[in-house]
């Protein structure tokens, strides 16, 4: 285990204020890459500074490749960070930020130069030695970011929401590069988001957080496939919770549809999360939940359709590009497969 | 033994002990045997005193100081940062021994009665004076109180300050870009002089011998008057002597406002002046606040310009000043003035944090930025141009008539030029042959003012530097790091902030004369008087640009293993290079020119330049005396441009206007 939380809660200020991080344990094993989920204000960044050591905990153990390192500064952990606004020293060219770290760890000039292109390279940034980080563009300054925390080789690698500067395609090749790096360099990441498609895309394991809490860990199958709570299943991937009734046979009765999910339940009440592109769109007939369509957007490679029915207004994501889409038609919704989960009802705080 | 709490435990014992030993044997023998008559009757009389702390014992108070702060961060405290730990016990032991210490004792003062005993109504009478309190002037009395005097002052004189300095500064960094560099000098002028400079060239226009009185007489047969003297004359002067620390101030706010924020509301189609009011004027909101506290605490600390051109209108520090030095000297009411005159300033400061909140404007992210500074609207351009043109020009007169008095003969009576004034203080001789039986050969510096020219440059400038670090460091501790009594540690570094000069310097002399910390007549107290009395404006200058630096820059250090004085001096320091050029020159720049609080502290051997002007001016020597401050002038612009060269410009690589 490279990381590791014991019973970490985190206040600021005095007794009397709230516990931003209210009693967490968490692990994130050697050489993978975990992201740290949740929406704004749910401790995810301060979960990230104190395994940095930029936050101390309140109270509780953190330890890091088995040592404790709660007392410990930033300094003395071996862990690196890329900050959320990259945090580049403006006064200093980009070899001189990459370089920082082993300048100021007393590594030798030459050495310093020779280990701090290599690091560029690897990231593609040779011959950009002496820019100022204000002559860069957003992804360019980003790489001097990753740079200049990856030439220290440190054993925890930290991120605090690296792309949410960049653009949207900037955003997916620099997340696989990151992957790719991490891969290659067998590193061990900490990776704060709040984009559920980034951490489905780059994690070994999900974490999400919620109100200081962790509602739930895993990898992103199962995060998105078993969420544990409706806070979960609302968060990973859009899914709309409605109120059913489970039966024996394992089957969950919505209005007329008949849902199968991945795991049965005991029957009653329960709460069922149905993502947007697990339902089948076709012409109104029985045993179909009758829906009509309010907007639609084509979006190339797939059709995002918002229909109105007899539950609620619900979002549905369509492969079928090639129809025609009229607003204002009545159709018929069913189950297309998977991406159906049951949530044993009132699990979570909140739902989404 | 292993890093830990044990270790910490056994550090902190060692020092504790260490320390209380060193200041129980300190105190309680004095110069001659035990300091308090009931030890003399515990252990009999002593055979001999002890003298004060010498280098010895100073270093080994550092030391025990260094090992408290070791074994403080060993504990837990300060996160652990062994240089925060030392730092914090380094600056609040300064505090403690060189503001607390003598500030606290000479304060005590007010609460004792001519026994020497405690009395409330002591405190009571002194407090409740109508010298003091009197608002006779409201309905038609002569005059009011020197309090509600000082208080008036004060808000004209922080107002003024605050609207030219931010004019001037906003029409140097966004106006009109080839007026810059004379705009620099020109403004820098009133830095770099003696605040008497101004009330004396002031003297020499609107004086009873002045231009504008002789002027009115020979041309409408009106006979002089000392109508100057007073309040406006004072104001007028203290206008000249403060705008340039409020422009210092707010030059470095409007550099700090990054482009982007203008150039964003401009896309959301906000006109410049729009932009002006609702973008430009709020960020500088902080800095606006800063330059106001500071001009109003400064003016309620002057001493040199009420002394000179005050005449019948009395404020504190004069006031304090007359209490010790006059015939009266009657310590216990200047304590109580002191008293007073502190808490005013307390109160200042606690109202502009209650105005201000915890608002931060980081306005120089650690991602690169990039933009053109707007240009100012044209109606507050032309604002600025209206009223710091004039004001400008007036400077420029005021010391064109101050440098042409001391070359010429009498002012008023006798303007033949001549060089005799300069002879007098600065002649330079050939001794070879010109033996005055001396024997001396090579140069001689027969002048009468070398001897005191020397000793100011070389206390200022091991001052300076001092103060600067000193300033910053703790402006650093404040703004950066968190550690439990931080309050109380803002609140001390604020206390030593709202002392005034004259009062620092009274207390200097009655808590140092004695061991263990005996310094009086010594150079030492001088520097030590530089630099507690220049350290609000190091630790202001310092603050207000950690308002606009980024913190993830600081932790971004840390992550990257540099320790924390690493990251202060590779990182924090390059970008703080305005603030620490601010902070050297206004240190060494007071120091040269500060006069209430050495008053006081000067001896033959360590006489003063200002104590020798002030000397000269009060002999009516005023040839002398503007011929040194011409020099003292020239020296010290000489001393600035080569602290702003040997600090340099940031470079941030923004985009510049072409």
């Amino acid at each position: 285990m490279s990381i590791e939380f014991r019973k970490v809660t985190k206040r600021y200020g005095d007794v009397r204020s709230p516990l931003v991080v209210r009693g967490i344990d968490l692990t994130v094993p050697k050489g993978t890459l975990t992201t740290i989920l949740g929406p704004s204000g749910c401790g995810k960044t301060t979960t990230l500074r104190m395994i940095a050591g930029l936050d101390a905990p309140s109270s509780g153990q953190v330890l890091i490749d088995g040592a404790d390192v709660t007392l410990l500064g930033p300094a003395e952990r071996n862990v690196s960070m890329v900050f959320q606004s990259y945090a580049l020293f403006p006064h200093m060219s980009v070899i001189e930020n990459v370089g920082y770290g082993l300048t100021v760890t007393g590594v030798g000039k030459a050495s310093t130069l020779q280990r701090a292109r290599a690091t560029m390279e690897s990231v593609g940034l040779a011959g950009f030695d002496e820019r100022l980080p204000s002559e860069l563009s957003g992804g360019q300054q980003q790489r001097v970011a990753v740079a200049r925390s990856l030439v220290l080789e440190p054993s925890v690698m930290l991120f605090d929401e690296p792309l949410s500067n960049l653009d949207a395609r900037l955003r997916r090749s620099m997340r696989e590069e990151i992957r790719t790096l991490q891969q290659r360099l067998k590193l061990t990441v900490a990776y704060v988001t709040h984009d559920q498609s980034e951490a489905l895309a780059v994690s070994d394991q999900i974490i999400v957080m919620d109100a200081g809490l962790i509602a739930q860990a895993g990898t992103p199958r199962q995060l998105y496939e078993q969420p544990g709570s409706e806070f979960v299943a609302g968060f990973m991937g859009e899914a709309l919770l409605f109120s059913a009734t489970a039966h024996s046979d394992g089957s969950v009765r919505l209005g007329p549809l008949s849902l199968r999910p991945r795991r049965a339940v005991a029957p009653g009440p329960v709460k069922v999360a149905v993502r947007p592109e697990a339902w089948a769109v076709g012409e109104a007939r029985p045993g179909a939940l009758a829906a009509g369509l309010l907007k639609t957007a084509c979006l190339g490679s797939h059709q995002e359709l918002t229909l109105s029915t007899e539950p609620g207004e619900i979002f549905v994501v369509s492969p079928d590009v090639g129809r025609t889409w009229r607003t204002g038609e009545t159709l018929g919704l069913t189950q297309a497969g998977g991406g159906v989960s049951v949530v044993a009802a009132g699990a979570g705080p909140k739902s989404q | 033994m292993p890093a830990g709490r044990t270790q910490g435990r056994w550090l902190l014992a060692g020092a504790g002990l260490g320390l209380t030993g060193l200041l129980i044997s300190g105190f309680t023998i004095g110069a001659a045997g035990w300091s308090h008559e009931w030890l003399n009757t515990a252990f009999g009389a002593l055979p001999g005193g002890q003298f004060g702390i010498g280098l010895g014992g100073a270093l080994a108070l550092l030391a025990l100081l260094m090992l408290l702060g070791a074994g403080l961060a060993r504990l837990g405290y300060f996160r652990g940062d062994l240089f925060i730990a030392g730092a914090v016990v380094f600056c609040a032991a300064l505090l403690l021994l060189f503001v607390a210490l003598p500030v606290g004792k000479s304060l005590i003062g007010a609460f004792l009665d001519e026994a020497g005993s405690l009395s409330a109504t002591a405190l009571a009478d002194r407090l409740a004076q109508e010298r003091v309190w009197g608002l006779n002037c409201l309905v038609g009395g002569v005059r009011c109180g020197v309090a509600w005097n000082t208080l008036f002052l004060a808000l004209l004189t922080a107002t003024g300050t605050t609207l030219m300095g931010t004019l001037i500064a906003l029409y140097a960094e966004r106006g009109n870009r080839r007026l810059t560099k004379p705009l620099n000098v020109l403004a820098l002028l009133p830095i770099i002089t003696p605040p008497f400079v101004v009330g004396l060239g002031l003297i020499l226009l609107f004086g009873r011998a002045g231009l504008v009185n002789q002027g009115l007489e020979w041309a409408f047969g009106i006979p002089p008057t000392r109508w100057f003297y007073g309040l406006f004359g004072v104001w007028l002067a203290q206008m000249f002597a403060f705008t340039p620390i409020a422009l210092m101030i707010m030059r470095g706010v409007v550099q700090g406002i990054s482009p982007g924020m203008e150039e964003a509301a401009q896309t959301l189609r906000a006109s410049r002046l729009k932009t002006f009011t609702t973008v430009t004027l709020p960020l500088m909101k902080p800095g606006l606040a800063n330059a106001f506290l500071v001009g109003f605490i400064e003016s309620m600390a002057d001493f040199g310009n009420p002394i000179v051109v005050g005449g019948q209108f009395a404020v504190l520090s004069t006031d304090i000043f007359f209490a010790i030095v006059g015939a009266q000297y009657d310590q216990g009411r200047a304590a109580s003035l002191a008293l007073i005159l502190t808490g005013f300033a307390l109160t200042v400061f606690f109202i502009q944090q209650r105005v201000l909140g915890k608002t931060s404007y980081t306005t120089l992210s650690g991602k690169g930025d990039a933009g053109l500074v707007m240009p100012l609207p044209d109606g507050v351009r032309k604002l600025c141009l209206a009223i710091a043109g004039p004001w400008l020009m007036f400077t420029v007169a005021v010391y064109g008539f101050a440098f042409a008095g001391g070359f010429v003969q009498t002012w008023g009576r006798d303007y033949t030029p001549t060089l005799a004034h300069f002879r007098t203080a600065f002649d330079l001789q050939w001794g070879a042959g010109s033996g005055a039986g001396l024997g001396a050969s090579g140069l001689v510096w027969a002048g009468t003012a070398w001897n005191s020219l020397f000793t100011t440059v070389k206390l200022a400038a091991i001052a300076a530097p001092i103060c600067a670090s000193i300033g910053l460091l703790i402006s650093w501790l404040l703004a950066r790091t968190r550690f439990a009594g931080q309050r109380l540690f803002e609140f001390s570094a604020l206390l030593a902030s709202a002392i005034p000069g004259t009062v620092l310097g009274v207390s200097y002399v009655l808590a140092f004369n004695a061991p263990p910390f005996e310094l009086t007549g010594t150079g030492i107290i001088i520097v030590l008087c530089f630099v507690f009395r220049s350290l609000p404006v190091g630790v202001r200058a310092g603050t207000a640009s950690f308002k606009q630096l980024d913190k993830s820059l600081d932790e971004a250090s840390a992550m990257l293993r540099a320790g924390t004085a690493t990251t202060l001096r590779r990182v924090v320091l390059p970008l703080l290079k305005p603030a620490l050029a601010a902070a050297l020159v206004c240190s060494f720049v007071r120091s040269m020119t500060t006069v209430s609080a050495v008053i006081f502290l000067v001896t033959a051997e360590n006489e003063l330049a200002t104590t020798y002007i002030i000397g000269r001016v009060g002999n009516g020597d005023y040839g002398v005396a503007l011929a040194y401050c011409t020099v003292l002038i020239v020296l010290m612009s000489a001393a600035t441009a080569l602290i702003q060269f040997l600090v340099g410009e940031r470079k941030l690589g923004r985009r510049q206007a072409s």
